[in-house]
């Protein structure tokens, strides 16, 4: 049974008395502790392919299932909690909360969780979490007083501290030069090879996803191909 | 444990931007400023009103002998003879709801010390529960004269300020003889200044005696009529009579003991001018008044159709007026402030709703992370309820600093009002509820993906 299966998914917008097809049937599976990018240009479908990866959105047609559940039909406050406890969300402008600390942005969804650890043990494991992703000395400094890398480590720290077993990333480095780039990208590899994660990053970029075991690409709403980047390691470019 | 936290996130948000939360409460600081200001002058003047009427004896309730008629004229109130000492006796056993109960006698007469004399407003034969239903227990010098000098009809009295200003000038008159109609009485006592009553009376303008001896020994007749037994106890104990040409005229010649006793005289009971109650409290006042109206009817034989043959008066009509002036001009201010609460808790919908806005991106990332519609809904609503519970926090305490300054500087009564403190706590935790839910509905039904692109 594969760890993540999308069955014929279509998704339709309607805008008036128009109907915009976006995604148009995409079939696909990912297996536990994967690392896959989906690529794209711009307006392919793929952000909301990403968002209802995410259980943030809901097919028109179509099924979804996490793990052996189906979950296109699950009420909002059941997808509300399937995102907290199971999905990480790593996303390009980083979204922590401004003026708050990193240890209390990364502590922030735990708070949601129904477990409703004690605020010492919470205090704890946010404080693990970011020691994990080196940030020990910058616990308490605030988004205004880090750089952009390591923004987004805090926001990888904030995924990952309710231990989700899937982790998507929405373009993570669009917003950092090529060399913290390369140090997050680093990062994910390891988080995958060491915490067996399945992580799923969308780029349009595709130096990006090279660092993916497996690149889907997506063009008006379908899959498009698909690349195992090892076996093409030496012509990379000549994906596009 | 998820209060604390969501207050906790709801604190950390409002610290975010203090200035501003500081503004917004600041509709909710006046209001309920305004509110406790009210409150504690308004209860401290309605105290003091309490407290005015309370010495005239608001608790009062005066039970007044019926109306005498003859051939259709009538005689006005206290014009038969119908109530005496044992009715009064009664009423203190047998109604729950009366505090105290003293019999009055009164007359009206001249009082004579050394070379000085007057003729006081009051002259009150009663017991010594008067001045416990006068609400004038406090005396200036001296002691009230006892229970005891009521049984026996004892030439003692104490008197008020204006008497002894005028009879002793100055002198302490406790001990010295004063002659209340001729008849010697000593004085036990000096009451304390009460000043004049709603009518304008002097109320110091008295003296008061033990009602036997008023009764026996000084006027003799009450309310014009004579009291045979009265008269008679009166010309036998007075020694002096007649030495002064005031005395008494006997239009007939006394009768001699075989006379007496081969014409008896119908006896007659003693009877008391008016009898004063007092209730526990100004609400248990109808109760008493209820409990007195049978207890006397029975006393008295009356059959169910005959008229009552005395009256039962309290204050209400004083009371009432009083109680609506100052609860018309409360509920004014009131008023006032409500609408000024009402003015500040716009101000608060409407900087969460520009918050709601500003924090969109914030919103959806918690509903990303996990956050449910209703947490959402709960955080924006505790961060309402947390504004205003500031804003109403720091009203009560300029409200109540501004009570007391208004204390200090224009001496009028304030009164602390707990009442007041715990409606104002209410009134904010509602205003932040009943404002701050629309901004948080509204927060807790934005799109996630939608929030999230928010620029």
């Amino acid at each position: 049974m594969p760890f993540l299966e999308l069955r014929n998914i279509y998704k339709t917008y309607y805008i008036g008395d128009i109907d915009v097809p976006v995604l148009k049937g995409i079939s696909m599976s990912v297996s536990q502790g994967e690392l896959v990018a989906l690529m794209g240009a711009s307006g392919s479908g793929k952000s909301t392919l990403m968002n209802i990866l995410g259980c943030l959105d809901r097919p028109t047609s179509g099924q979804y299932l996490l793990e052996g559940q189906e979950i296109s039909r699950l009420s909002a406050d059941q997808r509300a909690m399937l995102r907290n406890r199971r999905i990480g969300f790593v996303f390009q402008n980083f979204n922590l909360l401004p003026r708050t600390s990193a240890l209390d942005n990364v502590m922030m969804p735990m708070s949601y969780n129904p477990e409703h650890l004690p605020e010492r043990q919470a205090r704890q494991k946010a404080e693990e979490m970011l020691g994990l992703l080196g940030l020990t000395d910058r616990i308490s400094y605030e988004p205004s007083r880090l750089s952009g890398g390591q923004q987004q480590r805090v926001a990888i720290a904030r995924a990952l501290v309710n231990k989700p077993s899937i982790l998507l990333a929405d373009e993570p480095t669009g917003n950092l030069d090529s060399h913290t780039s390369e140090e997050i990208l680093r990062l994910f590899g390891q988080l995958n090879q060491t915490q067996n994660i399945t992580i799923i990053i969308v780029t349009h970029d595709a130096n990006i996803a090279h660092h993916a075991e497996r690149i889907i690409h997506i063009r008006d709403g379908i899959i498009d191909g698909e690349i195992n980047p090892e076996s093409v390691s030496a012509g990379a470019g000549g994906a596009e | 444990m998820k209060v604390y936290r969501t207050t906790s996130i709801a604190l950390r948000a409002l610290r975010r931007n203090p200035m501003r939360a500081t503004l917004t409460t600041l509709g909710i600081v006046i209001g309920i400023a305004a509110v406790i200001v009210m409150m504690e002058i308004g209860s401290g003047a309605s105290a003091a009103i309490r407290k005015s009427i309370a010495s005239m004896g608001s608790n009062m309730i005066m039970i007044q002998p019926g109306t005498a008629a003859s051939g259709g004229v009538s005689f006005g109130a206290g014009s038969v003879m119908t109530l005496t000492p044992q009715d009064c006796d009664a009423i203190i056993q047998q109604c729950p709801d009366v505090h105290a109960a003293a019999p009055a006698v009164t007359a009206r007469t001249q009082v004579v010390y050394g070379n000085k004399n007057w003729v006081p407003f009051f002259v009150v034969g009663s017991t010594p529960d008067y001045l416990k239903i006068r609400n004038w227990t406090e005396l200036d010098q001296g002691d009230m004269f006892t229970n005891r000098d009521v049984r026996n009809a004892n030439k003692v009295c104490v008197i008020g300020q204006t008497l002894a200003r005028e009879l002793f000038e100055g002198a302490s008159p406790v001990g010295k003889e004063i002659r209340i109609k001729n008849v010697s009485f000593k004085v036990v006592g000096v009451l304390s200044l009460k000043g004049a009553n709603m009518m304008g009376m002097d109320q110091d303008d008295i003296i008061v005696a033990p009602w036997t001896a008023i009764k026996f020994r000084v006027s003799g007749t009450s309310l014009g009529n004579v009291n045979q037994s009265a008269s008679s106890t009166s010309s036998t104990v007075n020694t002096l009579k007649n030495l002064y040409p005031s005395s008494q005229l006997n239009l007939y010649p006394v009768p001699s003991a075989t006379q007496a006793a081969d014409t008896p005289q119908p006896i007659r009971f003693v009877n008391v001018d008016v009898i004063l109650a007092m209730s526990d409290s100004t609400e248990n006042i109808p109760a008493a008044v209820k409990q007195i109206n049978v207890l006397l009817r029975e006393r008295h034989h009356l059959r169910p159709e005959e008229p009552d043959d005395f009256s039962v008066r309290d204050m209400t009509e004083m009371i009432k007026t009083f109680t609506t002036a100052t609860s018309l001009m409360t509920n004014l201010l009131l008023a006032v402030a409500l609408v000024s609460l009402i003015v500040g808790g716009v101000g608060i919908m409407n900087i969460m709703l520009v918050s709601v806005t500003e924090r969109t991106r914030e919103i959806g990332l918690r509903m990303s992370v996990g956050a449910r519609a209703r947490d959402i809904l709960r955080q924006f609503l505790v961060e309402a309820v947390v504004l205003c519970l500031m804003g109403g926090a720091l009203g009560i305490t300029i409200g109540h600093g501004g009570a007391l300054l208004v204390r200090y500087f224009k001496h009028w009564p304030v009164e602390t009002s707990p009442a007041a403190i715990i409606a104002a706590v209410l009134v904010s935790v509602s205003v932040g509820i009943i404002f701050g839910f629309y901004p948080a509905w509204k927060a807790s039904r934005l799109d996630p993906i939608e929030a999230l692109r928010y620029e």
